[in-house]
Order: structure tokens, then sequence, then C-alpha cells
């Protein structure tokens, strides 16, 4: 089942379209990464799904139900965390988890089972001190631990990575990864890495439309035609066997990139190599990476 | 009711721990002093400044005080208080909005219109605490230095200026639902008292200005009658509770 669909959803900002006739679902149990550089609509598109934004056309349907801006009742079924989370300075960590859980109507008990249980998991637990002299790092941290404290069906984390350093972007993802098992994670982001560290599906937005999508490895799949490059020891080696090899191959210095249909590619290069003796380095498959899409997505 | 509760637990505790209630606290006990305070000082004050004035060709007679001065001290203090009062919580919506920590309370499911209520209870609990200070305060000394039976109707006076201060707060609600940044509610405020004061200026509309109510002063001498400011005050109610209903109408489809 779909925990979010989004149908034909448009937003405009004066003359400014930032969504433009957006569709995408997301199944229950996935981390999904929701890919865009900056300004393309991400923000925005999260914000419709919360009910904070009101969308001009469209529909957006969380855990079945329709949302509705302003009062949204679907809310209960989501934790959101927002890019630069704020929270009340004067209260400490527990404080502000027993006001969230008096919200939403948390029995008392089991309030206070969850608070501790939450700190403890974003390593919050004993912190007295007010949230006011909180770094960065601490008051994301703080967010996953409100944002999960109803047990909700769906996380939505707005770059939640962005700002932090790699121990707190690790911390981070660690937590986002360990809460999988019960709850759907939205992310969105332009760190590339973070996607392929933790999503299993992702969908590149841009110019406020999804260009591609799909589970991790549908994505890579999508250029699979790109090719292998072999390195040698010697830049002679490299010439000479660009020499050998004929058509298809590129060099450059001591590396050879040779693009064609796999199979044949790699027996036609391991043949060359034999014949000739040459020493090699290294032989790698290029892959596509993501930052690879992220940019020819970007670059149309 | 438990959401209701729970936040407006917050606002107090923000209150009290930014130091607000206390800076409250001591304003309004010291503007309840003052009162009775400086009308114990005029006699002695005029005195010393006699001399002077007798240079200037002025003759100062015998001064005499009693509870009635103390009142009307009450009455010039007070719109101070309340300007004070206004200016600390002038950004109670703002400052959330700005830095976005309603937008949490609202995705775990809070009603939009109990953050309202929440906050003008607030503002309401700390006007009507703190005046009652003050009043309590000029009240008490007033009895025991002269005697408050020479005021009359102390209660309705007092009850008037007290409901123009709920005025005013009900308005720094309405403008925080419109406006986003803290000078533009201030500014909102100011412009609705010109607007009510300017009104006042017409003698035709006069008694229907909520700005009249300030003037309630004159109730003590006896020199105007209580049923004088029925009409000011039934305008200020309706503004109000108009106020309230319209701003929670708008409060739940604000971006934020």
């Amino acid at each position: 089942m779909d925990i979010l669909k989004i149908s034909h959803v448009s937003k405009s900002f004066g003359n400014n379209k930032v969504i433009d006739d957006l569709s995408f679902s997301v199944p229950e149990h996935s981390v999904f990464g929701f890919i865009g550089k900056n300004g393309a609509g991400k923000t925005t598109t999260m914000k419709m799904a919360l009910g904070l934004l009101k969308m001009d056309e469209g529909e957006i349907f969380v855990n079945g139900e329709k949302v509705s801006f302003g009062q949204n009742h679907t809310n209960r079924f989501i934790g959101y965390l927002p890019d630069v989370p704020e929270f009340y300075g004067f209260m400490t960590p527990l404080e502000y988890l027993m006001m969230c859980g008096e919200i939403t109507g948390m029995p008392r008990k089991q309030m206070k089972e969850k608070s501790a249980e939450l700190l403890s998991l974003v390593g919050l637990a004993g912190v007295k001190k007010r949230i006011r002299s909180f770094s960065r790092g601490m008051k994301q941290r703080m967010g996953i631990a409100q944002a999960l404290l109803n047990s909700p069906r769906l996380l939505i984390c707005d770059e939640p990575t962005s700002a932090l350093d790699p121990i707190g972007r690790k911390e981070i993802l660690d937590i986002l990864h360990s809460v999988k098992a019960h709850t759907t994670v939205i992310f969105s982001t332009h760190i590339l890495s973070d996607v392929e560290r933790i999503c299993d599906r992702i969908a590149f937005l841009h110019e406020g439309r999804i260009v591609r999508s799909g589970t991790l490895e549908e994505i890579r799949g999508m250029r699979r035609e790109d090719g292998i490059a072999v390195e040698f020891l010697k830049a002679e080696d490299a010439s000479r066997f660009l020499g050998q090899y004929g058509d298809g191959a590129q060099g450059e210095g001591a590396i050879v990139t040779v693009y064609g249909k796999e199979g044949n590619a790699m027996e036609r290069i391991m043949e060359v190599l034999l014949q000739n003796h040459f020493s090699v380095q290294r032989i790698e498959r290029l892959e596509p990476t993501l930052e690879d899409l992220f940019l020819e997505v970007a670059a149309r | 009711m438990r959401q209701y509760i729970a936040f407006m637990k917050k606002e107090l505790l923000e209150q009290y721990r930014t130091g607000k209630l206390l800076l409250l606290v001591i304003i309004f006990a010291l503007f309840g002093i003052m009162n009775p305070a400086i009308a114990k000082l005029t006699p002695w004050m005029m005195d010393i400044m006699s001399e002077q004035l007798a240079e200037s060709g002025m003759q100062v007679t015998a001064v005499e005080v009693d509870a009635l001065t103390s009142w009307t001290q009450f009455f010039k203090n007070m719109p101070m208080a309340l300007i004070i009062v206004l200016l600390l919580f002038c950004g109670i919506f703002t400052t959330e909005y700005q830095k976005g920590t309603l937008t949490n309370v609202v995705t775990k499911g809070m009603k939009r219109w109990k953050i309202f209520c929440a906050k003008l209870g607030v503002m309401v609990t700390v006007w009507t605490l703190g005046f009652l200070l003050s009043y309590v305060i000029t009240y008490g000394y007033n009895a025991y230095f002269w005697d408050n039976s020479v005021a009359h109707h102390i209660s309705a006076a007092v009850g008037c200026f007290y409901l123009f201060g709920l005025w005013l707060i009900s308005v720094l609600g309405m403008a925080s639902v419109f406006c986003n940044s803290t000078g533009a509610v201030m500014l909102a405020v100011g412009a609705a008292f010109a607007v009510s004061y300017l009104l006042g200026l017409f003698p035709a509309v006069k008694e229907y200005t909520p700005t009249y109510l300030m003037q309630s002063a004159g109730l003590l001498a006896d020199l105007n009658a209580g049923e004088d400011y029925l009409w000011a005050a039934a305008v200020a109610i309706v503004l109000i509770v108009a106020g309230c209903v319209f701003s929670v109408a708008a409060f739940n489809k604000k971006n934020l």
C-alpha cells in the first residue's frame, strides 16, 4: 500500500510555478530519497503533504486519507523534521517531548516511556540543559526524537543532513536507517552519498516535476551501457592498447575507457591485454553514479 | 482540553523562564505603590517648590490630598503599564512564525484555534492578574492612609480601563494573525488605538469608541454616571468577540 500518494499537484508562488503537475507515490516500509537541487520544490512538496501550504491543483493522500490545508487530520500519521528544526529554547528536551506527547494525546505512562526511549535513541538521554544551548546536530537529533514520538507511519525529513558535519550526518543516517522497520521515511536531500547509503527508492525532482524515479537499482540501470576503464602502469602501454583495440576505446594518459556492449567489450579487452602482456593497475566497470544522473537531469 | 492545557503550560513556562512574568509583577506592584506614594508626597513636594513658585509670583496654599488624588494617579499610571504589557507581548505570535516553532506543534495535530486561544489566554491572564495586583495595592494603601469612600464608582471606573486593556490585547491577537513581523503588529495596535481616538474627537460618536473607556476616571469624582460608559463598553465587548472569532477563522488558514 502507498503511504503517500501525490496526484497531479501544482503550486505557484506568484508567477513562479514551483510544482508542475507532480505525481508520485511512496510505498510503505521504504526509505524514499527525494532528490533535487536547491529550489527544485522539495520543501514545497513536503509542506503541502503536511497541509502547511495550500496547493493550487491536485490531491495528496496520506495513508489513504486526503490531506486538507490548515487544520489537517492526516498529520496524525506523520512525523515531520523541518530543515532547520527550531524548538522552544527555554525547555529541556524531556519537557519538549512531554509537551508534544500531551498534544498528540498519548497516555501519560506511554509518553514517559517513549520519551526516554527516543532520547536514548538519538543520544540525548540525561541531557538536562535547555534546547537554546544546543548545537545544530543536537537540534537535528532532537528533531528526529520529536518527529518519532507518536510512532508515525510516515516520517518526513527535510534535508536532515545538509547542515551537519560528517559525524553528525552519519548519526542522523544511522537513526533513520534504524527506524525503517516501523516507519516509512521520506527524506529530501541534495547530498547523493546519503541517498546511496540508506535509500531504497528515489525520485529526482527538477523544475517541479519528477524526471526520474524508481528503486536505486532501476535508476542506476537506466544507464547500464556505461563502459569499462582500464588503467595501465605505463602510459605508452595505454596508447599501444588503443592502437590494438580499435573502435570504441578512448584514452587519456594511462587510462583507457571502453564503451560498448558489456560482454563483448570485456572479452575483447582481456584478449588484447593477454596477447600483448600489458601490465595493468586496475580494470573497473564504470557504473553511473547518482551524481552523473543528477547532473544530467539538472542540465536539461 | 489536554492540548489547550499543555500549550497554556508552555506559554506560562515561557513567560516565567524568560523573566517576563517577574518583570510584570514588579512593574504592576511598583505602579500600585506609586499611586498612593505620589499622592502622599505631593504636599511635601509642593512645600519644597513653594519658594521657587513664590518667586515667579505663584502662591501655594496648603495642598489637600486624599484617596481621590491617589486614584487619579492610578488612571495616569495604568496606561503606561498597559503599554508595557503590549510591548512585551507583541512578539508572542510573530517570533514563533519566524522561528517556525509552531510548525512542529501543528504537525503534531495541535488544533490551531487552541494555539490562538492559549496565547490570548496568557495575555489576558497576565493583564488581569497584574491589573488586580496594582488595584489591590492602591486600594489597600488608600484605605490605610485616607478613606476610599470619597471616590465614587471605583469598580466601574477601574473596570472600564480593564476592559479597554482587553480590547487592545484582542487587537494585538488579531494583528498577530495577519502580520508576520513584531513591528507590524505594534503598528497595527497603534493604528487601532489612533482610529478609535480620532473617532473620539467627534462628539457624535465619542461615547461609542473603546478609547472613551480610558476617561473613566471622571466617574470617581462623580462627574459622570456609570451609564455614560455602557455604550463604549458594549462596543468594546462586541469588537473583542468579533475580533476573536475572525482571528481564529483566519488563523486556521494561515501559512505557517
